[in-house]
């Protein structure tokens, strides 16, 4: 180590090489831990169909009404003639505008069945979810997603309350804990949100609003009539889920002429994650190769330099008695070492990725807000998981750039005559 | 008197280009042990590719050259290099201290490559370099010492393997007559304590000091003079040598 600078600078290729194994890993990890984990929470062994509007000019229209998506006689029909799923969840859901006491929402109201909370994994803060006696009776009451409830009711306790849907009134009978969103289906890719959900039984929605829906726009009335607005149906075992899913497309497809549903399953997001996955972190491990290599013939061309600088110091050491593989020893000694040096602060910056990255889209937000907000929500909210294999791996290919580069020059030096390296100046 | 090397018939060719260059031409004699032997010759002469090849940097074109009863003209690469490591002390006109290392370091350099760097070799190290006057230098660096220092560690670097022969190439080269003088007489003692010294110069006064003046001319031996100048081998005992050592 006789010139520090040049030292450094030689260090500081394999470090950024290996810190960008690390932190491009660790990047690749984040995502796709985060969409693993959003797809997960719709449940590996479901199917979800939902009903979407087709493009308008295929639309059936009776009157003037809007007629798509998947009915209640398509549900039946799975239910009955598919063995394989053990349940089957039916919803309708409404974009509406909830009030209690001068305070306004706006979200999704959702008629369901008592299923849909364990399917979508709700959990209970306080009071109870729909039950079956809700939807036999037809009953008014409602759950508040945790979002709904703190927002209505800022500052009371929102069970045995009445709120306003429109123009119906519910009674609060639950509050749902909060719950991450989940990843997008039918066809959408952005992300589910629950927080600002209402639940009431289906039949009370059947019966109280029905299935056709008016929207106002400005000067005309369009209407729509949907029956249900998404069938989730639960598969027996992970093994069987894609066979009933083509059973389930194919059932389906018998009964609509037009695309007016999307079936989601989110076992094959999952693989097709998985892939993904795969790709980004062969694409990220070829971009770091390729710093890997740059750094690595950095180191090259410093040994070169400092072989042919102590030339004459070869050829001392070859007439005190060193051998050939003494040379090549000290030399290699020296690049791996380096390499090893720029390896480990390398790592070490690499453990700061998670830090690094979320003080990059933290400084993101304010320096550049539009580049922010076209990012993916899943780059925005992703943390950084540094990949346990990733360090020794690193390690080693810092330290295998360094004999492989180094091997050259060492064996250059050598390969010196000791009487020529002795004469020279 | 026991043979310390024994050169028969030995020739050196260089290649250049298509040119042959004849830098001995076959060259005979014996060196016992003890012996103390001035190379001197013209310019060109073929005085430091004998000794080179003497130190086992190099091989012969042809005849044979024997390091004891060990015929190194077709020893292999490695082998020269333990010959070099275990029987060779080499002493160079320009120093040839190694920079980056400390007076001490560089006296224990050809230990390092005989595997046989242990605490108490390094207190012999440290020996040796008082022996040669520089106790008080050991952590200094080479550029910080004058050339006279600079060829005593050289000399004490080249006593560390207890070698059959001292080679030195014009080790007086770079120096004034003061230093030449000190060092000169460094290695006489040497001579006197047992040492095989083999040297090239081209200073009278230099070669005057060696019982026997080897003359080179154009890669063939001119003539094997002894020198009746030289100071008998006992004059002085042993241990005055090391009293003597100029500081
Ligand atoms: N590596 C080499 N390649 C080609 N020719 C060489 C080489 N080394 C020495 N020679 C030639 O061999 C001859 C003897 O060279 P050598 O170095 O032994 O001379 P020398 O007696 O030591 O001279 P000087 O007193 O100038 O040091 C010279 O003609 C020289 O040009
Ligand atoms: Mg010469």
């Amino acid at each position: 180590m006789l010139h520090p600078l040049r030292s450094l600078l030689t260090v500081l290729g394999i470090f950024i090489g290996v810190a960008s194994v690390i932190w491009l890993l660790a990047i690749g990890e984040g995502i796709s831990r985060k969409a693993q984990e959003q797809i997960e929470s719709l449940g590996a062994t479901n199917i979800i169909i939902r009903s979407i509007k087709p493009p308008s000019e295929q639309v059936q229209t009776s009157g003037l009404v809007l007629q798509y998506g998947v009915t209640r006689a398509d549900y039946a029909r799975l239910v009955e003639t598919i063995p394989t799923v053990v349940r089957a969840v039916r919803i309708r859901e409404l974009r509406q505008r909830f009030s209690y006491n001068g305070r306004m929402v706006d979200g999704r109201l959702v008629g369901c069945t008592p299923e849909y909370q364990d399917i979508v994994r709700l959990e209970i803060d306080r009071g109870r979810f729909i039950q079956d006696s809700d939807l036999q009776d037809l009953k008014n009451y409602c759950v508040l997603a945790a979002g709904t409830a703190e927002k209505l009711f800022p500052f009371e306790d929102p069970l045995g309350k009445v709120i306003r849907v429109e123009e119906h009134f519910y009674t609060v009978v639950g509050v749902c804990k909060p719950k991450m969103p989940s990843a997008g289906i039918g066809g959408s890719f952005a992300a589910q949100d629950f927080s600002s959900d209402v639940y009431i039984p289906i039949t009370t929605l059947w019966w109280r609003i029905g299935d056709v829906v008016f929207t106002r726009r400005a000067g005309s009335t369009e209407a729509e009539q949907i029956e249900l607005s998404q069938i989730t149906l639960q598969v027996d075992k992970t093994a069987n889920v894609v066979p009933t899913a083509d059973v389930v497309k194919a059932t389906l497809a018998k009964y609509h002429p037009i695309e007016d549903y999307g079936v989601t399953v989110p076992l094959e997001l999952l693989e097709q994650a998985r892939t993904t996955r795969m790709m980004f972190m062969v694409f990220m491990g070829l971009i770091a190769g390729i710093s890997l290599v740059v750094g690595g013939i950095g180191i090259m061309n410093i040994m070169l330099a400092t072989v042919t600088e102590r030339t004459r110091e070869i050829g001392i050491r070859r007439a005190l008695g060193a051998k050939r593989r003494d040379i090549i020893r000290q030399f290699l000694v020296e690049t791996v070492v380096l390499s090893t040096l720029g390896g480990i602060s390398g790592i070490l910056v690499g453990f700061l990725a998670p830090l690094l990255s979320e003080g990059a889209i933290w400084a993101l937000q304010f320096l550049a807000p539009r580049l922010y907000n076209s990012l993916p929500e899943i780059v925005k909210t992703m943390r950084p998981v540094v990949v346990p294999a990733s360090v020794p791996l690193a390690f080693g290919i810092a330290v295998a750039v360094g004999i492989i580069f180094g091997l050259y020059p060492a064996r250059r030096a050598a390969n010196m005559d000791p009487i020529e390296a002795l004469r020279h100046e | 008197m026991r043979l310390g090397a024994s050169i028969q018939e030995i020739t050196k060719e260089y290649h250049l280009g298509g040119e042959v260059v004849h830098a001995l031409r076959g060259v005979s004699f014996d060196v016992p042990e003890g012996d103390y032997v001035a190379i001197m010759g013209a310019s060109g002469s073929g005085k430091s590719t004998l000794l080179n090849l003497l130190g086992c940097l190099d091989h012969p074109t042809s005849g044979k050259l024997f390091l004891g009863d060990e015929n190194v003209a077709e020893a292999s690469d490695d082998r020269l290099a333990e010959i070099r490591a275990s029987k060779i002390g080499f002493v160079f006109q320009s120093f040839n201290l190694i920079p980056q290392l400390t007076v001490l370091e560089n006296i224990e350099v050809p230990l390092y490559y005989q595997r046989r760097l242990s605490p108490k070799e390094r207190a012999r190290c440290k020996e040796l370099a008082e022996m040669v006057g520089l106790g008080n230098r050991l952590y200094h660096r080479p550029t910080q010492l004058s050339g006279g220092q600079q060829q005593r560690v050289a000399i004490a670097r080249a006593l560390v393997n207890d070698p059959l022969f001292i080679l030195a190439d014009e080790p007086t080269g770079n120096l004034d007559s003061a230093t030449t003088e000190e060092i000169m007489a460094l290695f006489d003692d040497l001579n006197r304590q047992g040492k095989t010294i083999i040297l090239v110069t081209h200073e009278y006064d230099v070669g005057r000091r060696a019982r026997r003046i080897i003359r080179l001319k154009d890669g063939r031996i001119e003539s094997i003079i002894d020198n009746p100048q030289a100071k008998p081998r006992s004059e002085l005992p042993e241990d005055v040598a090391k009293a003597k050592a100029p500081q």
